[in-house]
């Protein structure tokens, strides 16, 4: 950013200040990221930078820990990443499904107790997690579904509706109800106009709050602790009990390919909400 | 034709009012049966376990339905001086069933949570109740054990007799009822939950402050600067928001560790001595710098969607009007901010709370905050109740700030981005 000509000295110090402190908050959000990725190639078994990788020494680096991520016997992580898409998968339908039919019911002028009934829908992400997870457990317990793939799906579902219902009701508040009418009065059906009129147009609504909805389930570890048995492992699961007994460079290797997964849906998200901004704006 | 009825009437004779409302009545309902499943699933799944929570947390059926012969024995007795023969006899009739159940060790455990010390005298109770004669109980029973003739513990016992009982919220407050029925605290040295409670109020006020005054600056930036650099800029903000928890949390491990990057670069610039390297993990700083950096998108997104509004000839208008940019600042641009800052420090605030995974990893014992308790009851101690009744205290002090945000702010001047 240039400062004009005439600005005082002063204020030219207090913008070189300014700018100076805005760099260093961004150093500190995006540079933890960036020790993953050399640390996941160390050949070495500690986790620290050795000799030979700061002489960028090419024998200081492998790829063991990730021939050990996808072969190793100890490390659970192939059943871990195949039940994490599974559950974050079927997670994502079912909040994708409920989610948009009830912003589309909740964006309706005829709804009733619209406030209160939306409190209750986003009431999942309110409450802290700690507390969903006991409720959500003892439901489960009760129900028999405790340590089964359908009960955390059914938890997640309830965690990422609220991400559904958030962003599709964004999308409809600036959807013109005209074309519904239109589509209505040339003798469309309800479900006919849903699926060939309005949900083209809210599509991108729904897939980011779908995407919201994934990356909820994918991450969530609070509320799988107390529901999942062995046979129900997750990628977050395994992580943490790594972390919390010893953290092995094998950890770095799967948090590196999650932090390019995470990359892949943050590009995702980014292109979807420019072209809801622009097919807004042209609405407009 | 209209001459002849006072009314309007539709094609179907209908009167128009009539029809209306029938229409109106008609698109409520499909409004509604849109909303119904996933309203109904919520309430199902969601808020009635919060309830069950509840019921769980005063519930005290269990030692009742243990011992209902002792209680209907204990009504008479007025609980001064040791019971009579009659509330012993009844004891043992129960003792007895609950031994043949094998529920004997249930009720230790409950028993214990009153009053420490019945989980070994209850042992004993147990073999030496089998070898006992009929008749005058009260003597065979208090010669098992001293404590069996101590009063206290029968007091112990019969305040465990109400089907419900506030006394896991008392616990959760480090409070309890002593022999007298009083309301009184724990020792000083044993009051674990309120420098608990206390800790999680205090690290979630300074992480909401220091989110603040890193996010400000850093979302003006991003939204004063031209299109094209701000967007590069902005994937610094979004990428940590949409990596996973726990990388972060590794990476932070990582850094903080004793030979990590962090303590290398203190080192390096002579801050510490190579030998003396501070421990900056497992403790209250490591749950401090892991938990702002996780929750500083939570407050950059907010303001900046807010700042984006303003429009930069306001700051103008007030600089030509004779104000300095600071005055100008203060006075024009700050105040249109407050709905962004009141919208990130609440969202702040309230997941730094109920903080859970990164100060289990990274606060050790001195940074671990209320959740930590709730998970450890609910895993370790497999007290549910008392996990219950801490949890819903916390979603109480929750729900009072979201009520107080509302009254001041209001809830819809919030802007997720």
């Amino acid at each position: 950013m240039a400062l004009p000509k005439y600005t005082e000295p002063h204020y030219r110090i207090w913008h070189y200040v300014y700018l100076t402190v805005c760099a260093a908050v961004f150093f500190f959000l995006i540079a933890p990221l960036f020790v993953i990725f050399p640390l996941s190639f160390n050949a070495e078994e500690f986790l620290v930078f050795s000799d030979g990788m700061k002489r960028l020494d090419p024998d200081a680096f492998s790829l063991r820990w990730y021939k050990d991520m996808i072969y190793g016997t100890k490390n659970p992580w192939g059943l871990a990443t195949k039940n994490s898409f599974i559950i974050a998968i079927f997670a994502t339908i079912g909040s994708v499904i409920l989610g948009t039919v009830a912003a589309l019911g909740l964006s309706s002028r005829h709804m009733p107790y619209k406030g209160l009934i939306m409190a209750v829908l986003i009431s999942p992400m309110i409450v802290p997690l700690i507390i969903s997870g006991v409720a959500i457990f003892f439901f489960m317990a009760k129900a028999g579904l405790a340590a089964t793939h359908l009960g955390i799906i059914l938890a997640h579902i309830i965690l990422g509706t609220p991400f559904v219902v958030i962003t599709v009701t964004a999308t409809l508040s600036g959807f013109d109800h005209s074309v519904t009418r239109a589509a209505a009065s040339l003798g469309s059906n309800p479900v006919n106009t849903f699926m060939k009129i309005t949900l083209p147009l809210i599509l991108p609504g729904v897939i980011s709050g779908g995407l919201f909805a994934f990356v909820t389930s994918f991450d969530e570890v609070v509320v799988v602790l107390f529901l999942a048995g062995l046979e129900n492992t997750t990628i977050p699961i395994q992580m943490w009990t790594g972390l919390r007994e010893q953290l092995s460079p094998t950890i770095l290797a799967v948090a590196t390919c999650l932090i390019i997964l995470s990359t892949l849906i943050l590009v995702t998200a980014e292109l979807l909400r420019r072209r809801s901004e622009r097919l807004r704006g042209i609405n407009r | 034709m209209s001459s002849e009825t006072k009314q309007i009437l539709t094609t179907d004779g209908i009167p128009l009012e009539v029809s209306l409302k029938k229409a109106e009545r008609r698109n409520k309902i499909k409004a509604f049966l849109l909303v119904a499943p996933l309203l109904f699933f919520i309430i199902i799944t969601y808020v009635f376990p919060i309830g069950d929570m509840l019921m769980r947390s005063v519930d005290d059926k269990m030692v009742t339905e243990m011992l209902p012969k002792t209680f209907k024995a204990m009504e008479k007795w007025d609980g001064k001086e040791l019971p009579e023969e009659e509330v012993f006899a009844a004891f043992h009739l129960d003792f007895i069933k609950l031994v043949e159940e094998k529920r004997e060790g249930k009720l230790s455990t409950q028993l214990n949570y009153t009053k420490n010390g019945f989980k070994s005298i209850i042992k004993k109770l147990r073999r030496k109740s089998k070898s006992f004669e009929e008749g005058n109980y009260k003597e065979q029973i208090m010669a098992v054990h001293k404590r069996w003739a101590n009063v206290e513990y029968w007091q112990a016992i019969k305040r465990r007799a109400p089907a419900y009982t506030g006394q896991k919220y008392l616990k959760g407050m480090d409070m309890f009822k002593n022999e007298s029925g009083e309301i009184v605290s724990v020792p000083e040295d044993r009051r674990i939950h309120r420098v608990l409670w206390l800790r999680t109020l205090e690290i979630a006020f300074f992480v909401t402050v220091f989110c603040f005054l890193m996010a400000y600056p850093i979302a003006h930036l991003l939204a004063t600067l031209p299109m094209k650099y701000s967007n590069l800029l902005m994937i610094c903000v979004l990428l940590p928001f949409w990596t996973s928890l726990l990388v972060r949390t590794a990476s932070w491990m990582i850094l903080l560790q004793q030979q990590g990057l962090v303590n290398d670069f203190f080192v390096g610039i002579g801050l510490v001595a190579d030998d003396n390297r501070p421990e900056m993990m497992f403790n209250k700083t490591g749950s401090y710098v892991a938990m702002t950096q996780i929750l500083l998108p939570f407050m950059v997104l907010p303001l900046y969607s807010v700042m984006k509004t303003i429009s930069p000839s306001l700051m103008r208008a007030g600089k030509s009007l004779g104000g300095t940019p600071f005055v100008a600042f203060w006075k024009v641009y700050f105040p249109l901010t407050i709905p962004g800052i009141g919208a990130g420090c609440l969202l702040v605030f309230i997941l730094a709370i109920g903080y859970y995974i990164t100060p289990a990893l990274v606060g050790g014992a001195s940074g671990t905050l209320i959740s930590n308790q709730i998970a450890f009851h609910m895993k370790s101690t497999l007290d549910w109740s008392f996990a219950s009744a801490m949890g819903l205290m916390l979603l109480t002090g929750v729900l009072a700030i979201y009520w107080v945000y509302n009254k001041l702010v209001g809830i819809d001047n919030i802007k997720l981005g």
